[in-house]
């Protein structure tokens, strides 16, 4: 088994070093005056989407704005501390929430998106969900085989790899209890180069190993003379007559939060629209683009994820490690469109992800905090989306314009919920855990397998009673031939403006059933490749 | 979820009870009504005013409610007051850090938690914050905690995860759970 990467004594930061070479990049919340760009593509947001798009089209030789609404944050910044990171890379502070509050969604927002802050899992989008896109939605082309390519393509341009060190104990634990009870389970593989298996992946790689956009795309294309503009939030794409003309933003203050008075312009003949599934269908919809059938942020997605925590006997130390390197889908081997299936995974356990998420407080909580270093967590994420009854949430607009996403939880949800707090509990215990606790409330805790089957069978799941998380935002910009049912075309032009795209995690009909940073990555150079094609045909071939 | 009507009932009294059901059932009136708090208070918006993003009267409800969340978390004696007063400003940095819709709701949140005849119906605390008693502001967690409205079930859910971040973000707690904070990057 191999260990992590030697530490070199002092490690660069790339992304200074580019910005002293001199590196167009503007940050808004700076801006004394207003400001108009010109360019032949303007991408909005940077994350897995847009970093991918940008790479492409800059290498194709085409001049690039890229519009970032976070700030830029690069490894000097990142200091493994979650109060810093969390209220200075998420969105709304990792502490954005679905409509009724039920659900806490992590999302990126800084350069790099969710890839800067993501856990590096990479798994290519499994057969399963292709095969329904196809049969469900006529999409043609995006076959596993269409498909090998391009991930091959983009798993090698960010490292894309197996992981050889071992596993740490939180996923540790997870194959352990698999293996004893013959559930399958296998390894995740991770973008990372040199990792020190430090375990802060959701804080910001400090030491450049994650190959986020942050690390590869976003500099490729700032080398080739691409601008960037940051703390800028996208507001409204202008259009007429079937085209997009411009894109409005406006500076954010320097915290972040708030928008200022200063406007920017970006005007270009093509527009990419990769904002993520929150905030690009709340772009389309701010814009009022056209949408006869009124399916902009329809069939918004989560992977809705439910939480196990144990007591180990001994030590986990879940926030030392590579987060997550063990996986099984054991429990997502059944046609999708049967009732939810689940993928089970772990989650690095730090101070503050595990305070918030486990529910109660006082004592019993305290009890539990208190025994971080034994604890153990397994997540399961539910693959929405595919079953006539999984139709996912729906993203609107809040008075001030910003996104909400309406998701409700409802019984064929709990289903797969309480199936799964089982699960997890079965396999907890199987490792040896010493007790299992579902996290939900009233607060109830089980010492054996027995206890907690039958306790579990009759929780009263509810929302804002159990937690339910999701750092997956997918769809409500679905891409497809048929323009009742889809926002874009296959190609990811929109179906009623030509120049405008979607690239993103909102193109996707349905949830991935597997953590999507590779979907995204995939599909979209695919996506963007065609695009650079048809916008300088002169350089085919 | 059966036990919860019980659990309503042994920790509220009648009045609040059917207070609680009155506000489940006009419980968007509840909400315009903070709404109006908010804005007749015209408390100040602008972005120079966002030093503090808790008005004092929403400093003294955070305050009452941290050693109760925090219980059994927080340092015995030696530092406690320290202690508090840190997750009371770890608390206001965090509502400072978030987008204004989040602020706004948390302002009608804190209004309505602060207004003395909607602290006492639907918070079930007949007196000042900073005078209620340990056992008042328990109930009163548990009670939303429980609640079978949503609406409330969700203002509890963001003053558990504004405190317990606030406190377990912070250094001190870090002994406690065994966590020795993040890793050197010297060359090891």
């Amino acid at each position: 088994m191999a260990t992590a990467a030697p530490r070199p004594a002092a490690f660069p930061d790339p992304f200074r070093l580019g910005l002293a070479s001199g590196w167009k990049v503007i940050d808004a919340s700076t801006l004394t005056q207003d400001l108009t760009l010109d360019a032949d593509v303007a991408i909005v947001g940077t994350g897995a989407g847009g970093g991918t798009a940008a790479e492409i089209l800059s290498d194709a030789g085409l001049s690039v704005v890229l519009v970032e609404e976070g700030p830029l944050a690069t490894s000097s910044d990142f200091h493994m501390l979650e109060a810093e990171a969390y209220s200075q890379l998420y969105q709304e502070s990792s502490a954005r929430k679905s409509k009724d509050r039920s659900i806490n969604i992590l999302q990126g927002r800084c350069v790099g998106g969710g890839t800067t802050v993501n856990w590096t899992s990479s798994f290519r989008t499994p057969a399963p969900t292709l095969e329904h896109w196809a049969r469900e939605f006529g999409l043609e082309g995006f076959g596993v085989a269409d498909l090998a390519p391009w991930f091959a393509r983009m798993e090698q341009r960010l490292g894309v790899a197996p992981w050889l060190v071992a596993p740490n104990e939180n996923n540790s634990a997870l194959r352990r209890g698999a293996l004893a009870l013959g559930i399958s389970s296998g390894e995740i593989r991770r973008n990372v180069k040199g990792c020190w298996n430090l375990g802060y992946c959701g804080m910001g790689c400090p030491t450049n190993a994650k190959q986020s956009m942050l690390v590869t795309t976003i500099p490729a294309a700032l080398s080739r003379g691409a601008t960037l503009i940051t703390r800028a939030r996208a507001s409204t794409v202008e259009h007429g007559a079937g085209r997009a003309s411009a894109l409005q933003c406006v500076g954010m203050d320097p915290g972040g939060t708030d928008p200022t008075t200063r406007k920017i312009v970006v005007r270009a003949p093509t527009f990419i629209v990769s904002a993520g599934a929150i905030g690009s269908p709340a772009l389309l919809l701010r814009s009022e683009v056209p949408d006869p059938h009124g399916i902009v942020g329809k069939r918004t997605f989560l992977h809705p994820t439910v939480v196990s925590a144990a007591l180990m006997p001994d030590r986990i130390d879940g926030f030392s490690g590579a987060p997550q390197s063990i996986y099984s889908d054991h429990f997502l081997d059944a046609p999708p469109t049967g009732r939810l299936g689940y993928k089970l995974e772990a989650p690095p356990l730090h101070p503050i992800l595990v305070a918030t998420t486990l529910p109660g407080h006082g004592i019993d909580h305290a009890n539990w905090m208190n025994q971080l270093s034994h604890m153990h967590v397994l997540i399961a994420l539910m693959r929405d989306g595919f079953a006539a009854r999984s139709s996912g949430g729906s993203v609107g607009l809040n008075a001030d314009g910003s996104p909400v996403l309406d998701y409700r939880l409802d019984e064929f949800f709990w289903d797969g919920a309480r199936r799964a707090l089982a699960s997890m509990a079965e396999i907890q215990f199987a490792a040896g855990a010493k007790s299992v606790m579902p996290s939900h409330a009233p607060v109830a805790s089980y010492s054996s397998w027995a206890a907690a089957k039958a306790g579990i069978a009759g929780l009263a799941l509810e929302p804002l009673q159990t937690s339910v998380v999701s750092a997956h935002v997918m769809g409500g910009c679905p891409f497809g031939p048929d323009p009742k049912r889809a926002v874009t075309d296959p190609t990811g032009r929109h179906h009623h403006l030509e120049n405008l795209y979607v690239l993103d995690g909102s193109l996707f009909p349905t949830s991935i059933g597997a953590n999507p940073q590779l979907s995204i990555y995939g599909i979209t150079a695919k996506l963007a490749t065609g695009l650079a094609a048809r916008l300088r045909p002169s350089r085919l071939g | 979820m059966p036990q919860l009507p019980d659990s309503e009932a042994r920790n509220l009294p009648n009045v609040t009870r059917r207070t609680l059901l009155k506000a489940g059932i006009v419980g968007g009136a509840v909400l315009v009504f903070a709404k109006w708090m908010v804005t007749s208070n015209s408390r100040r918006e602008s972005p120079e005013g966002r030093g503090s993003a808790l008005d004092p009267s929403a400093q003294a409800i955070v305050a009452a409610i941290v050693p109760v969340l925090l219980e059994g978390a927080l340092p015995g004696t030696n530092g406690s007051v320290e202690a508090r007063a840190e997750v009371v400003a770890g608390v206001d940095r965090a509502v400072t850090g978030l987008p204004p819709a989040s602020r706004k709701e948390l302002e009608q949140l804190f209004a309505l938690l602060s207004f003395p005849p909607t602290r006492c119906l639907i918070a079930g605390v007949w007196s000042p914050w900073p005078s209620a008693s340990r056992e008042t502001v328990a109930a009163f967690l548990d009670s939303w905690r429980g609640s079978r409205f949503t609406l409330l079930r969700s203002g509890y859910g963001a003053l558990h995860q504004l405190v317990l971040a606030a406190w377990y973000g912070n250094t001190r707690a870090w002994p406690a759970i065994g966590y020795a904070g993040p890793p050197s990057l010297e060359a090891g």
